[in-house]
């Protein structure tokens, strides 16, 4: 384990989670990892790859709620940045859970430690249990076909699953659209290895110019966009489904353009002295002023 | 009410068996074995469930309830004998409350039914199927004896059935499978895994079984008692030491040096959670657990 930053530390005390004496919730999330963890990310939140996050506002303070975003390359740095964006800048702080790859869970060590902070494996009665107990979900409905994605497609989506829409009605959870700008930056992938990853469990492994699947420094943003509701139970069919996957992909999919030409337009490549130029208003659903 | 409770010499029918004297019921007993010291008002019958013996005492005695808690693990028998009292003795047992005029019969069952793996949810509820059975075929005669007395359900619709899936009890009697794998001062943990385990204290568990009568539940509940803990935290707070062993080396280091005996499929009980979600079984009975997590990893530790 890193160590600890206290001011992280700090944070993880207002969490509004059922700790017992031990330090732990129901699920087994364990303060103490919480604290490790949270000071791992932060070093790449706020250090490493410098992550500003716009619109923390639309994501309500408790409650159910259900983060969707975009992946945008390599592996899943999107998700630990959402997650880490929303312990460490929002007040009071939340704790994101995303739901983890199977493989995953027969990893030793990475099972443990996703275990202890929160990150379950990827399964339906995983999400509908975290959601009816009121906690904050974050779901990446390309799935691994969105982390799968090259170089030239970083800021573009691909197909959505559907499992969300049903997962959002039947719960009655508001949607909270989230783009994160940047990760394809950090992680230029130029190749998946599919046979290699098959050989040590994962999908597939990314290559970068640098071979490893690691991020080099970049400024990257996340845009939190206002919660989208939907009328329902999620027995609906599957055309009206994917009408309103569609209006979420599409959400996205606007707040991705914003980032990218908030980005090009404030050369968020590289560190700028005051950051006056960025526009940090997040616009309305449909407005492409 | 006339209650006939099987297995009633163990640990938990012991402490159930006092509860309801103590309610005011009129108690018999069946065991192999003895319980020298049983309390007055208890009618002890030493027989064994499979056997004529345990026929004549419901033909004779009629009783209008009976708690099924005589199964047994493979911590303490083999596997033919395993398979005769779980499966062969439930069968008699519903055959023998049917057939005399029973009016309900209680299960008492295990929450390992479920299984753990890497791909199963924490927190199952009871419309889950039993996953796991093949890798770890030692539980195969429980969770068969589980969906046997489950079928009572609609083979017996005139009777009420409680299926019970009890999370691992623990407490100062030291008993039970849980106890048994934490009996030395060493316990093997798998490297990297640290799955979280769940428990009901003993007094707990009985309380929830005389709910389950009280309540004349029909159905099948799980019966758990407070959250959860990392397996790391049960034994450091039992006093034990976590001898880490690699998953390879695991079958030549247990059962030596002081560490428990445990067969080929227990180890994933040692990578993977089995939580129960006891939600319709707290509601339907109004069951509120005595002992938090602590106290009982505690009464255990200092009994």
């Amino acid at each position: 384990m890193p160590l600890i930053d206290p001011e992280v530390a700090a944070k993880i005390e207002r969490l509004e989670l059922p700790f017992n004496r031990y330090g732990l919730d129901p699920y087994g999330i364990d303060k103490g990892y919480l604290r490790g963890f949270f000071s791992f990310l932060n070093f790449f939140y706020s250090k490493w790859l410098t992550v500003d996050a716009y619109g923390l506002e639309n994501v309500p303070d408790r409650g159910r709620t259900m983060i969707v975003g975009n992946h945008s390359g390599g592996i899943a740095l999107d998700g630990g940045m959402i997650i880490a964006s929303l312990m460490l800048d929002k007040s009071p702080p939340r704790l994101a859970q995303g739901m983890a790859e199977i493989f995953l869970n027969s990893t030793p060590f990475a099972s443990t430690i996703l275990s202890r902070v929160g990150q379950f494996t990827g399964l339906p009665e995983h999400a509908v249990r975290l959601l009816e107990d009121d906690r904050l979900l974050m779901v990446f409905p390309e799935g691994a076909r969105g982390t799968a994605k090259l170089y030239p497609q970083r800021n573009s989506l691909v197909r959505f699953g559907t499992g969300f829409i049903r997962l959002a009605l039947q719960t009655g959870t508001p949607i909270v659209p989230t783009a994160f700008i940047g990760g394809g930056e950090a992680i230029p992938t130029v190749a998946n290895l599919y046979r290699l990853g098959k050989l040590v469990g994962a999908p597939y492994v990314p290559v970068t110019p640098w071979i490893a699947p690691l991020p080099r420094p970049t400024r990257c943003q996340i845009y939190y966009g206002p919660p989208m509701t939907f009328e329902g139970d999620g027995s609906e069919e599957d055309a009206l489904i994917m009408e309103y996957v569609e209006q979420v992909k599409a959400r996205i999919g606007e707040l991705i353009e914003f980032g990218v030409e908030n980005r090009r337009r404030n050369d968020f490549g590289r560190p700028i002295p005051d950051g006056s130029d960025v526009q940090t208003s997040i616009p309305a659903a449909g407005d492409h002023s | 009410m006339r209650v006939l409770i099987t297995g009633v010499a163990g640990r938990i029918g012991r402490i159930v068996a006092r509860r309801l004297l103590f309610e005011g019921h009129e108690l018999l007993g069946i065991d192999r074995r003895p319980w020298p010291d049983a309390p007055k008002g208890l009618r002890m019958f030493n027989a064994d469930i499979r056997k004529r013996p345990a026929e004549n005492v419901f033909r004779t005695e009629k009783p209008d309830a009976v708690i099924h808690m005589a199964t047994v693990t493979y911590f303490t028998s083999r596997k033919a004998e395993r398979n005769r009292i779980n499966l062969g003795g439930t069968r008699r047992i519903f055959e023998f409350s049917a057939k005399y005029g029973v009016k309900q019969v209680v299960f008492v069952g295990r929450h390992t039914y479920y299984g753990a793996a890497a791909d199963s949810p924490l927190f199952h509820t009871e419309q889950e199927p039993p996953m796991a059975v093949t890798t770890f075929p030692e539980l195969a005669d429980l969770v068969a004896a589980d969906l046997y007395a489950g079928s009572a359900l609609w083979r017996f619709p005139k009777m009420k059935t409680a299926v019970l899936r009890a999370c691992y009890t623990l407490g100062p009697s030291r008993h039970g499978t849980l106890a048994s794998f934490l009996r030395g001062p060493l316990v093997p943990a798998i490297p990297g895994f640290d799955p979280l385990f769940q428990f009901i204290h003993e007094e707990d568990a009985a309380k929830g079984i005389c709910a389950a009568l009280d309540q004349k539940l029909n159905g099948v509940f799980n019966v758990a008692g407070p959250q959860p803990v990392p397996l790391s935290t049960l034994i450091e707070v039992t006093g034990r030491r976590r001898i880490p062993i690699p998953e390879g080396l695991l079958p030549r280091a247990l059962g030596r040096l002081g560490l428990p005996r445990l067969p080929a499929g227990a180890t994933a009980h040692m990578k993977y959670p089995v939580v129960i979600d006891d939600a319709l079984f707290r509601e339907a009975t109004g069951f509120e657990h005595d002992y938090d997590e602590s106290q009982t990893m505690e009464a255990f530790r200092w009994a």
